[in-house]
């Protein structure tokens, strides 16, 4: 083995010792020694396991791998124990058998008899681990996805299209009291008269266009590529906004994670 | 001793003096008579139209003293009872200004917030201030009735109804062998050239369906898309990864796959582990992909599905490892990051129309077409519409509005 990998991984354990020592002193008073190294522990811990993540961004290495691992590890179990008491246990088992409630703890509800439908189409599923009932599963599957799909139909239909039409039925003249006095009351303020005309006629305007775009039955030439590009021009401005927006909440993030490693585990900023 | 007899007397005349001016300051606060606010006026209490019978909407006027009078309202507080000599029992508390309320419970007999249906209720709404309050008359019987209509709802259904017409209309047409016109799309035409990238490169091909569940509809139209991947793969004997988030979409993927194989009659090729569960957790999953880009080094990364805060983090990993990257999503705050991340975005609806492209199915075209005419109708009445608005014509305009 070479010896760069060594003398790397000897030099994290040795911080990480020194980290756990030291934070394991200034736990607060009252607490047990035991409470103390144990907090100590998981605060080294915890910015061990953030600083290997971060490690991404050189390059890929054991210390990444180790802590994706876990994370992937700890999370499927995790989820998989979650589903298990918060699904079947605190669900399912109260309103289809007494025993099965009794034996986890669970109050008994009642007896719903439509509650095995669920159980059967899970078990159906599971049937795919069968070689020969495999075609079983798909029994489970079409239910699944037909009865979403067939639930977000009308629910689409509404929030995607009747309501996206009904909000695109501005009127272009706002508080229209005829030229002199949108001339005499001209103000470029957002809640002013002016700026209400040009936002509606954007707004018509720009989802006419976008949906042109989004018009594959017909090539885009003509007065109709160019309506088009005014709408992938609208799209991308939109987009561009989206991502400004998204990126200033991640840098927060960011700041969050810095804040752990300088403040509650460097201590060398005031919280 | 006189002297002490006339102390004594004078401290006598001091506490009486005291004491009748207590008396005095007693009874002067209770003159101050607490004057009571006007009651709301004009109660109506009537069934909720449309609904399943478990709610009851209620009118009223304002009282005199709420932002007029006195102006000394606080809140109003709407009581419920199950005959008119009560017990009232408070509902809902509704801020100053209110004039209407909805009074709705639940079907579950068990839940304390239970109303039964066709069950007579009397109600009164009580006007408050800092320290006196006026009640409304009693209104009632009022009893919930469940509609099995929702008329409310009517431009849904024409919607559902013209848009099953138009898909129904253009299946049956594709069926006939109709040729229906898609134009091209630059992130469809790359699927191809990828798939190629990556046998000439010899390394994996990685198909990420993103963070929906089976029922979505990008991670549907993903389906689409990866079966025509994984045809092309198993004809050019290339390996594919497609790491899943959610179990059941991981058994939809191995059946397509494996579908996909046998078609391009390979089934021989199939790997089953090609197909599998990473974990149900966002960004463990982020981690785990992230892992195989920079281990595996695949040529092509597709994201194709439902995609959310791990969209930039994998595709930027995926531009760091050097891959070509196709993606597509209908999640609207994601695709900025797949369009400065990626070689080729499909945005939204290209996603829908990518998989009817590639499969070529008649039921997917038909869709399609559909989609596109209904496009076409949504134009024409946004045209009408914002005439109609910028006339002030409101009966264009409400035909439009939905109920609950």
């Amino acid at each position: 083995m070479r010896k760069g990998p060594i003398i790397i991984t000897a030099a994290v354990a040795l911080f990480f010792v020194i980290s756990w020592i030291i934070k394991s002193g200034g736990a607060p008073e009252g607490s047990s020694s035991y409470d103390a190294i144990a907090e100590g522990f998981w605060l080294t811990f915890a910015a061990f396991l953030t600083l290997a993540i971060l490690s991404f961004l050189y390059k890929d290495n054991p210390f990444y791998k180790f802590a994706e691992h876990l994370y992937v590890g700890v999370s499927a179990a995790y989820w998989m124990s979650l589903g298990f008491w918060t699904t079947l246990v605190a669900n399912l088992f109260p309103r289809i058998s007494m025993t099965l409630s009794e034996w986890f703890q669970v109050e008994f509800i009642s007896y719903q008899y439509h509650f095995w439908v669920p159980p059967i189409l899970g078990v159906l599923l599971l049937m795919r681990l069968s070689p020969k009932g495999g075609w079983l599963s798909r029994w489970a599957l079409a239910f699944i996805v037909g009865t979403t799909a067939g639930l977000n139909l009308p629910r689409f239909l509404r929030s995607d299209f009747i309501e996206q039409i009904s909000s695109t039925m501005l009127p272009i003249l706002v508080n229209w009291q005829g030229f002199g006095d949108f001339f005499t009351n001209f103000s470029l303020s957002a809640s002013g008269q002016f700026v209400s005309i040009v936002s509606n006629f954007l707004v018509v305007l720009g989802v006419l266009c976008g949906i042109i775009y989004f018009f594959f039955s017909k090539e885009h030439k003509g007065a109709f590529g160019a309506a088009s590009r005014f709408g992938i021009w609208v799209l991308m401005v939109t987009f561009g906004a989206s991502f400004g927006y998204t990126v200033m909440g991640r840098i927060s993030l960011l700041v969050g994670r810095l804040t752990f490693l300088l403040d509650d585990w460097l201590g060398i900023i005031s919280g | 001793m006189k002297i002490k007899i006339i102390a004594l007397m004078a401290m006598l005349l001091l506490l009486a003096s005291v004491g009748w001016g207590q008396e005095e300051a007693a009874i002067d606060s209770t003159v101050q008579e607490v004057i009571p606010p006007g009651p709301p006026l004009n109660l109506k209490a009537f069934d909720k139209p449309y609904d399943n019978g478990h709610a009851i909407d209620l009118t009223w006027d304002l009282s005199v003293d709420d932002g007029a009078g006195r102006n000394n309202i606080i809140e109003y507080r709407l009581m419920r009872a199950d005959s008119p000599e009560g017990p009232f029992v408070e509902r809902k508390k509704l801020e100053m200004g209110k004039t209407e309320a909805e009074d709705k419970g639940v079907k579950e007999p068990d839940d304390p917030n239970y109303f039964p249906r066709e069950h007579d209720f009397y109600y009164k709404v009580v006007a408050v201030t800092a320290d006196a309050e006026a009640e409304s008359e009693v209104v009632g019987p009022v009893r919930g009735i469940g509609q099995w209509y929702n008329a409310g709802k009517n431009p849904v259904a024409v919607a559902v109804v013209l848009f099953t017409v138009f898909t129904i209309y253009f299946i049956f047409k594709a069926k006939k062998g109709a040729e229906l016109y898609i134009r091209p799309l630059a992130g469809i035409d790359a699927v191809d050239e990828a798939i190629g990238r990556a046998t000439e490169m010899g390394k994996p091909i990685l198909y990420v369906l993103g963070l929906g569940t089976a029922a979505d509809i990008a991670t549907i139209a993903s389906f689409t898309i990866l079966s025509r991947v994984a045809q092309k793969v198993a004809e050019y004997q290339t390996s594919l990864i497609v790491p899943c988030y959610d179990p059941i979409v991981m058994t939809i993927a191995q059946e397509t796959v494996k579908a996909s194989y046998y078609s391009a009659g390979r089934p021989d090729a199939y790997n089953q582990d090609s197909v599998f569960f990473v974990t149900n957790q966002q960004f463990a999953y982020v981690g785990g992909v992230n892992g195989i880009m920079l281990r595996d080094r695949p040529a092509t990364n597709f994201y194709l599905g439902k995609f959310y805060a791990e969209s930039l983090i994998m595709a930027e990993t995926g531009a760091v490892a050097g891959s070509i990257q196709i993606a597509g999503t209908d999640e609207v705050t994601q695709i900025p990051f797949f369009v400065v991340a990626c070689d080729y975005t499909l945005i939204g609806e290209e996603l829908y129309a990518a998989s009817a492209y590639l499969g070529r199915e008649p039921v997917l075209l038909g869709t399609l077409k559909a989609q596109d005419y209904a496009k076409a109708l949504v134009i024409i009445c946004c045209i009408i519409g914002f005439i109609a608005a910028s006339f002030g014509w409101t009966w264009f305009v409400e035909q439009f509005h939905v109920g609950n």
